[in-house]
């Protein structure tokens, strides 16, 4: 069964029809990309799969249930997260303070005292700052944070938009290693990337957006050679 | 008598009691960036139904103190209740709307709960029973009476469990997230309205204490009495850093200082021209100092770090 399905999914936004009726599907354990150009729908289409932005159509469907009327926070209990653009960290909570709110619906306290150990064990630096307030960490460290944030809800499919934005290419190298690392733990991966190059090489199919519809989809190795994405995302 | 002594005593009560307030205001700009001039009015709620209460008490020979608790929880849960109403009714439906909209509306409510309470309860002052004997105690030449010494307790014992709550408590910690970006909130398995609901029933319940004890302090209750007062607490709440809690505990307390001092030497400072009853134009102009010389308040977040 697939773990998510997307059946015609339009979203308008800011009364723009930002996305206009896309399928997608995603099985257990796949790591997927959505590449396309600034505007292409990339970050609309998963605001609405998160519950933050209504579907003006279509449906979502998770774990072959309709979550299409459901509010964010209730998608997340079912084993949904977001790990949002620009990171939307807590930047007057602590490090430890914005691990432990990806743990918000939990109460089972010594499971997360675990799930939070390992979050330093994945990031070691956030150990360090973990009584700083997040507001003060470099964009690299935010992003660390928002991932392992996001890990704290104990997510079946992980949706990632942008992690590589704003940040240093030896950062961006260690952002995409810790999300390789995630999938091979078996966790599903939604991915929305600008560099799309990146995308295609850690993903194992991938969707290609263009005006808010998709135009190609394949498997990542085809895809990276693809004449037409070579041509329009990948600069070659 | 030492005046000087006496004037800061007797602005460290009032200011508590303006903490008190402030704190409503606060939590709710600090959640929603909404000023709820309607919380002015929750004070006045609470202190009428609670003297409204204690009337009914009257004849039951049950000790003063017991008819005070017993007066208070039932003003704390009628305010608790009207927190949660107006949220729900007012201001939720107009969570996306521009910002002047809310506003207005609150402005509306504001002026709703007067004349609904002026319908109820009349337009007379209403007299706080003697209920309680009042003890007078003498402090280094300065005097201080044991309804003084249970408002500062009270408020201080609010303004601790607030702060608790607020830092410690699991719900504190998705307030704060909340107020900080509300999606994500949402994306963290928050349910945002209801942490909304809750900021509200929690501040009128604090504006539901401060009611009674304000209505104690001054002896009567009025219809009308919600007014200056919520401005003066909006005031304090500015002074501290609005959306600050600590920050509306430090403006209240020094609002009340300054007033308290003002109207004790504002006679002699201006040679006998203006009395102690213009006290009121301090705050105002504490007001207008604030928002023109330092705008995001004594201990407030720069407005640039809101992400």
């Amino acid at each position: 069964m697939n773990l998510l399905e997307l059946h015609s999914l339009a979203v308008h936004y800011g009364g723009i029809k930002a996305v206009k009726g896309i399928d997608l599907h995603i099985a257990e354990g796949e790591v997927v990309c959505l590449i396309g150009a600034n505007g292409a729908g990339k970050t609309s289409s998963l605001k609405a799969i998160a519950g933050l932005l209504p579907a003006a159509g279509g449906e979502v469907l998770f774990r072959g249930q309709p979550i299409t009327r459901l509010p964010a926070h209730q998608r997340v209990r079912q084993g949904l997260a977001l790990v949002p653009e620009g990171r939307g960290v807590f930047p007057r909570l602590t490090v430890e303070e914005n691990l432990l709110m990806g743990a918000y619906q939990f109460d089972d306290k010594p499971q997360i005292r675990i799930d939070l150990e390992n979050s330093y064990s994945l990031f070691p630096r956030l150990q360090e700052r973990r009584a700083q307030r997040a507001g003060t960490l470099s964009g690299g460290e935010q992003q660390m944070l928002a991932i392992a944030r996001a890990l704290m809800s104990r997510p079946r499919l992980l949706l990632l938009d942008e992690p590589s934005m704003g940040l240093a290419p030896l950062m961006v190298q260690k952002i995409f290693e810790t999300i390789r690392g995630i999938a091979a733990q078996g966790v599903t991966l939604l991915l929305v990337e600008q560099n799309a190059r990146l995308a295609l090489e850690v993903s194992q199919r991938g969707y290609v957006l263009d005006g808010g519809r998709v135009t190609l989809a394949d498997s990542s190795e085809s895809l990276l050679g693809n004449p037409q994405v070579r041509a329009a995302y990948l600069g070659a | 008598m030492d005046i000087l002594l006496q004037q800061i005593i007797n602005g460290l009560i009032l200011g508590s009691l303006y903490a008190l307030v402030a704190l409503g205001y606060t939590m709710v700009y600090g959640i929603l960036e909404l000023i709820n001039f309607a919380h002015g009015e929750i004070v006045m709620v609470g202190a009428l139904v609670a003297l409204a209460v204690l009337a009914g008490l009257a004849g039951t020979g049950l000790p003063g103190p017991v008819m005070l608790v017993i007066a208070t929880l039932v003003a704390m849960a009628v305010c608790m209740v009207a927190g949660l109403l107006i949220e729900r009714i007012a201001y939720r439906p107009l969570r996306t709307a521009p910002r002047l909209a809310p506003l207005i509306t609150a402005i509306g409510v504001s002026i709703v709960l007067q004349n609904l309470a002026m319908i109820i309860w009349g337009r007379q002052y209403i007299a706080f029973p003697p209920i309680l004997d009042i003890q007078i105690y003498e402090l280094a030449g300065a005097t201080i009476t044991n309804i003084q010494l249970l408002i500062v307790a009270v408020a201080t014992l609010g303004m601790i469990g607030l702060v608790l709550l607020v830092n410690r408590s699991r719900l504190g910690r998705a307030m704060r997230a909340t107020a900080q970006n509300r999606d994500v909130a949402g994306l963290m398995g928050v349910d945002v309205n209801r942490v909304i609901a809750a900021t509200f029933v929690i501040g009128s319940a604090l504006g539901a204490v401060a009611g009674v004890l304000i209505s104690a302090y001054y002896g009567i209750g009025h219809y009308a009495m919600g007014f200056i007062l919520g401005l003066k607490a909006f005031t304090a709440a500015v002074l501290g850093g609005i959306g600050n809690i600590p920050g509306a505990v430090l403006g209240g307390l020094l609002l009340g200082i300054i007033e308290s001092l003002g109207a004790g030497y504002i006679g002699d400072l201006t040679g006998g021209f203006l009395g102690s009853h213009y006290q009121d134009i301090f705050a105002f102009f504490i007001l207008i100092l604030v928002l023109i010389f330092r705008p995001s308040g004594l201990l407030g977040e720069q407005v640039a770090d809101r992400a």
